[in-house]
Order: C-alpha cells, then sequence, then structure tokens
C-alpha cells in the first residue's frame, strides 16, 4: 500500500502519512490516493506533498510541518485535533480537518453510560457480585439516583450538545459552559467554568484541549463540584489537573469520577485503581465499528472534496481560541 | 409471647392505629411510623410469622387494620397469610413489583392492596439504560481491564457496539418500560415492544409475542411483572430467535428468564451478552456467570437509591393516612 518512492507514472493524488494507516482504511481507500510514508518520503515526494494525513493521535510538529512547503492540508483522524501543532497550521494558513461528527454519537453515549456508571456504581457493583459478595456480605450500599440531577457540560459541541439531549431524557437539569453561548441551544449558559461546577452534581468535560483549556478543572473547580459531584471526562486527560484530580477522589472532596481519557495514556495513574466510586476506561468512548466507518467516510469526503477544489467537510477552527 | 410483643414497641401519646411492620425498616421509616401509629414489628418480634399473626389480633386497643409488607420473596401475602390475619384490611406493599402477593384473595376478601406507583420507575428505568450501554459498550468490562493495568501491556480493549439504530424490544410497556423507552429514544434507538395487549397512546411497534419481538430486535429489555404467564418469558426459543449478536437486559424478576438456558446461551455464544439485575436464586448468583466478560452483574439494586428511598416512606405513610382517613389509597392496586 504505501511506497517508498514517489512515482511520476501513478496518477493518484498523493497523500503524505504520519504513521500507518488501519489496515481496514488502507484497504477501503486503496487505488484513490498514492499514500507514502512522511518518514520514507524522498525529497520529490516531500516537496510535492499538499495533504499530511495523521492516523491516530500520532504527534505533528513544527519540525515534521517545516520539511513539506507544499503542504495545504492536514486531516486528521481524531475529534480531538490538539495533537497538531495548531499554531503553526494557522499561521502557515494550512487547514486541518478532524473527524467531524463521526465520532460524536458514541462519544456521548458513552459519556452517558460513564455518568449512570458512576451515579448508580454499576461497575462496583459487578465487581461485587462477581467476586460473591452479595450471598456473602448482602446488599451493595446505595448508589445515587441519575434522573434529576443537575448536569453541567463543557463545551457544547459535536459531543456536548448530543450528551445534553441525552441526559436531558434522563430528566436531568442541563446547563452548559462554553467560550461562547449558543443562542439556539435550549440549555443555560454559564458564562464562568467555577459557576457551573458549583451549581452542577455532575460535570461532563467534551470540549477541545487547547492552551485555554489545559488544566480547566483544578482543585477549586472540583471542590465546587463537591463531595457528592461526580467529573465524567470524554474530552482530554489534559483538561484536568490529573495529580489533584487523584487528591480530591482520596480525600473525598470529590465524589467519584467517570474518565475515558488520561494524562499519559496508556499510564492511569494507580490510586484509582482501589477505589470504588471511579469508572475507568482505555479512551474507547468513540470506538464503535460503526464509528470506525463513520471517521472513513469523513476522512474519504475530505480528502476527495481537497483534491477537487470543494469546501471542506469537517474542518477545524484555527482562532486564537481553538475551540473544536 | 404477646405481650412481648406489645412491650416491644409502647404506644406514643395520643397514638391510635395499630399497623403491622413485615419488612426491616430503616431509620427514617421506623422514626416516621413510630409517630403516629402503634408499630407491631414482625423482625423485632423474633416470632415465627403466624404466632406473630395470631397474638397482634390481641392487640388494645384494636388489632393492626393495616399491614407494610416488603417484596423480594421473604413474605407472600396470601390465603395462609390473610387466614392468619383476618383483622387485617390494607395491604400496603413497598415492591416495585406483585409477585409476593396474592392479589385474587385479598380481592375476594375485600382487602385493599396500595402498591409502590411510580416511585421506583426512573430508577429502575436509569439502571436498565445504564446495563444495556454498559452490555453494548463494555463499560464495566473495560473498567476491569484497566484496573488490572493491562491497558499499558494488551493495548486496547476490544471494540463495543453503537447503540444507535439498535431495535430494542422492551418485554412490558409499563410505567417502568415506558421511561426505559423515553431514555432509549434519546440515545438514538428503535423502540419495539410486547405487552399483554397493545397501547394505542404510542407509536411503538407492538408484537403480539416475545419469539417475533426477538427475531427482529437487537436487544431485549425485560420489564414486565412476574406470573404464571411471564414465568420463564424469556426462554430458550426467545434466545435463540434474538440471535448472536442480540443481548438481553432484566431488570425485573429472575424468574423471567430461564437462567439455566441463559447461561447455556451465552457460553454457546448463541446469545452476545447480558446485563442482570435479578435471578432466580438472590442473592445467589450462579458462578457461571463470573468469569463471562460479555456480562453485568448488578444485586438486585436498580430500585434503590438514597433518593427513591424516603421518597417511598413519604409515599407508604401516605397511602397508610389515606386508609386510616377512609380516603382512597394513593396509588392502588386493588381496588382496580
Amino acid at each position: 500500500m504505501e511506497t517508498t518512492a514517489s512515482s511520476t507514472a501513478d496518477e493518484s493524488p498523493l497523500v503524505l502519512l504520519v504513521q500507518p494507516l488501519f489496515p481496514e482504511f488502507a484497504a477501503a481507500l486503496a487505488g484513490r490516493y498514492r499514500f507514502v510514508l512522511a518518514a520514507d518520503a524522498d525529497p520529490a515526494a516531500a516537496a510535492e506533498a499538499r495533504v499530511l494525513l495523521v492516523p491516530g493521535l500520532a504527534p505533528v510538529t513544527a519540525q515534521h510541518l517545516a520539511r513539506l512547503p507544499a503542504l495545504e492540508l492536514v486531516v486528521g483522524t481524531s475529534a480531538g485535533v490538539d495533537h497538531v501543532d495548531l499554531d503553526t497550521c494557522r499561521n502557515r494558513g494550512l487547514s486541518v480537518t478532524n473527524a467531524g461528527p463521526a465520532f460524536a454519537v458514541d462519544s456521548a453515549d458513552y459519556a452517558v453510560g460513564l455518568v449512570v456508571a458512576v451515579l448508580r456504581r454499576v461497575a462496583a457493583a459487578d465487581a461485587y457480585v462477581r467476586r460473591g459478595r452479595w450471598a456473602a456480605d448482602g446488599d451493595y450500599p446505595l448508589a445515587t439516583k441519575v434522573s434529576g440531577k443537575r448536569v453541567g457540560i463543557v463545551g457544547l459541541g459535536n459531543i456536548g450538545s448530543r450528551v445534553a439531549r441525552r441526559l436531558a431524557a434522563f430528566g436531568c437539569a442541563v446547563s452548559y459552559h462554553s467560550r461562547s453561548p449558543k443562542p439556539s441551544s435550549p440549555y443555560t449558559f454559564v458564562p464562568a467554568l467555577l459557576d457551573l461546577a458549583a451549581g452542577s452534581d455532575v460535570l461532563v468535560l467534551s470540549c477541545a484541549l487547547t492552551d485555554e483549556t489545559k488544566h480547566m478543572v483544578n482543585r477549586e473547580v472540583m471542590e465546587a463540584l463537591g463531595k457528592d459531584g461526580v467529573l465524567v471526562n470524554v474530552g482530554r486527560g489534559g483538561l484536568v489537573d490529573e495529580p489533584e484530580l487523584v487528591r480530591c477522589l482520596r480525600d473525598g472532596v470529590l465524589g467519584g469520577a467517570g474518565l475515558d481519557v488520561y494524562a499519559n495514556e496508556p499510564a492511569v495513574p494507580p490510586e484509582l485503581f482501589g477505589m470504588d466510586n471511579v469508572v475507568l476506561s482505555d479512551h474507547r468512548a468513540v470506538v464503535t465499528p460503526e464509528s470506525m466507518r463513520g471517521v472513513l467516510e469523513v476522512i474519504t469526503a475530505n480528502l476527495d472534496a481537497f483534491f477537487s477544489g470543494r469546501p471542506l467537510v469537517s474542518p477545524v477552527q484555527l482562532c486564537t481560541l481553538n475551540k473544536r | 409471647m404477646a405481650s412481648a410483643i406489645a412491650a416491644a414497641t409502647a404506644p406514643p401519646t395520643g397514638a391510635q392505629h395499630s399497623v403491622l411492620l413485615l419488612r426491616r425498616a430503616n431509620d427514617y421509616l421506623a422514626a416516621t411510623l413510630r409517630a403516629r401509629y402503634r408499630v407491631l414489628s414482625f423482625y423485632d418480634s423474633g416470632a415465627p410469622l403466624p404466632a406473630f399473626l395470631a397474638a397482634s389480633a390481641a392487640t388494645e386497643p384494636e388489632p393492626p387494620r393495616a399491614a407494610l409488607v416488603v417484596g423480594g420473596g421473604a413474605i407472600r401475602v396470601d390465603a395462609a397469610f390473610l387466614d392468619a390475619a383476618p383483622y387485617l384490611r390494607c395491604v400496603v406493599t413497598t415492591a416495585a413489583g406483585l409477585d409476593h402477593v396474592d392479589l385474587a384473595e385479598c380481592a375476594r376478601r375485600g382487602v385493599l392492596v396500595a402498591g409502590a406507583g411510580e416511585v421506583f420507575s426512573t430508577d429502575v428505568a436509569d439502571h436498565a439504560v445504564g446495563l444495556l450501554i454498559d452490555v453494548l459498550r463494555n463499560v464495566s468490562a473495560a473498567d476491569r481491564y484497566v484496573r488490572r493495568g493491562l491497558w499499558p501491556v494488551q493495548g486496547d480493549y476490544p471494540l463495543g457496539s453503537k447503540l444507535g439504530g439498535k431495535r430494542v424490544g422492551i418485554i412490558g410497556l409499563g410505567s417502568i418500560g415506558s421511561s426505559i423507552a423515553k431514555r432509549l429514544k434519546a440515545l438514538g434507538c428503535v423502540i419495539q415492544y410486547h405487552s399483554r395487549r397493545p397501547k394505542d397512546t404510542v407509536s411503538f411497534k407492538y408484537f403480539h409475542d416475545v419469539i417475533s419481538l426477538a427475531t427482529e430486535s437487537d436487544a431485549l429489555i425485560v420489564a414486565c411483572a412476574l406470573n404464571d404467564q411471564t414465568r420463564h418469558i424469556v426462554n430458550k426459543e426467545v434466545l435463540g430467535a434474538l440471535g448472536k449478536d442480540g443481548v438481553v437486559v432484566n431488570i425485573a424478576r429472575g424468574g423471567n428468564i430461564d437462567e439455566a438456558e441463559l447461561i447455556s446461551a451465552l457460553r454457546e455464544g448463541k446469545i452476545a451478552g447480558a446485563g442482570l439485575d435479578v435471578f432466580e436464586k438472590e442473592p445467589v448468583v450462579p458462578a457461571e456467570f463470573f468469569s463471562m466478560d460479555n456480562v453485568v452483574l448488578t444485586g438486585h439494586e436498580a430500585v434503590f437509591t438514597t433518593e427513591s428511598g424516603s421518597d417511598l416512606c413519604d409515599l407508604m405513610i401516605g397511602n397508610l393516612e389515606a386508609f386510616f382517613d377512609g380516603r382512597p389509597l394513593l396509588t392502588p392496586v386493588l381496588p382496580k
């Protein structure tokens, strides 16, 4: 699939890869594009390449970008693109696309799954029953109701808006924080994150990781969320001060957490392994066979659009306070 | 014996009515009851049930005309029970299900029955949806995986399956089933159902029998009462019709599913997974489940949240007050 030398005989458009494609993607895109691994590209290919495709979360640094003078488009395959040097992209006038809404539904479903799992202690109860403790030690302690909880959503984009709709159907009262209010949204906008945390029982993180949002959930926010409060993160680990999160959970400053993402994946702070009020997942919120097909469609649509001069399908806004 | 029972619960000043308490009461419930009534507590008496009921007849100034009964199989309000307590005119039960009360016998004797109404519905529905998401998306299994430190070593846990677009067949579209439907619709599922009769207030597709429902569903959720007609309503045939990619969630009664057949079906890959809050012989859970990663197990806790506990107390007291005041019950099961 990937060749190590550019070939002018091949008519397919050239697309450089930061790392190899998933086999399913490679198979599906075979014959339509000429894929070359960026690290293996000869000087001719590097000089000619207009598109860089980023499978997974492989970092794309200023150095990578500097080697590609003809570059116009960076195609991401994930919801978040914080692994790409967006400042450099903006300065050079490059376009960047992400997975668009391909992962949004599954992320939102998983976020809801985590909210219920943490509040109702499903995973902990499952572990309890599995160890034969129900018969031996009696009922697992009471958990708390999901319906009617006040939910604060940070970031009301593709994922956040779907989380809102789902939890509203559970009878939860939904408010949100984002850089600016969304007039078309039926939910209450809260300008300050600290106020959202103070007025919520559950805080769901579904925003992009940028310089502005890094560690936005700090000790103050967790204290405001409180000893009965629950944090659910399906955004990026970097949104949360992770060592502080562990301390707050350990000391009962924060009531519980559902985490799909971490600061240094796949490393998960081991103190979390012994906590019953925490549900841990391996960055899987987005991943189902259907969403993988979905993201393939978005990638293909973006590549086709670019090479035929049509508008991109899922461009990322590269203004200073990048949101998505 | 009678004096021991009477002494255990000295009546507060001004209390008139006596109430039989046939469930373990938490502090809030016990205190609220004792403030209003003379409470005769079975579990505190230490006597066998027939003796307790017989002795209660001698209560002064009047025998207990109302009883608070728990569900879950510990005590059955059947003909023998009612024969032993002919003074009883009202049974207030606190379970979501009514399979522990012989409604026909109560009706025959003109005994009023108050149920739990919809107090439990939202919590059970929340839990049912939580179990479905968990089974389809491997939430608990991934949690176990990460906790065992396997993520850095073995890479990602295998893919789960999308919820949106799944055809979910709900067996029993009462208050709980409807609440489940509302939540799953927001999650993009296609709702269809089986119940004794179609409900003209809903637009979901109705199936006359469970096998047809199972054949055309990706997931089955059992949300019906347990009675003679619904025992093992999910049996080997239904599991076969559901198919190797299908999952079943049970928040009703263990007896609604043929548990042995379920275990076989899971072991042989005839269905893809299960989320179970109830079992045939609680709290005993068949050990065969413990090694299955595609099964989520919780210990009959769908109804139990800290909030529903106090909601339930308020409802029980409300029903007792209504009965003693001669008003209609708040959540009557009998008379219909």
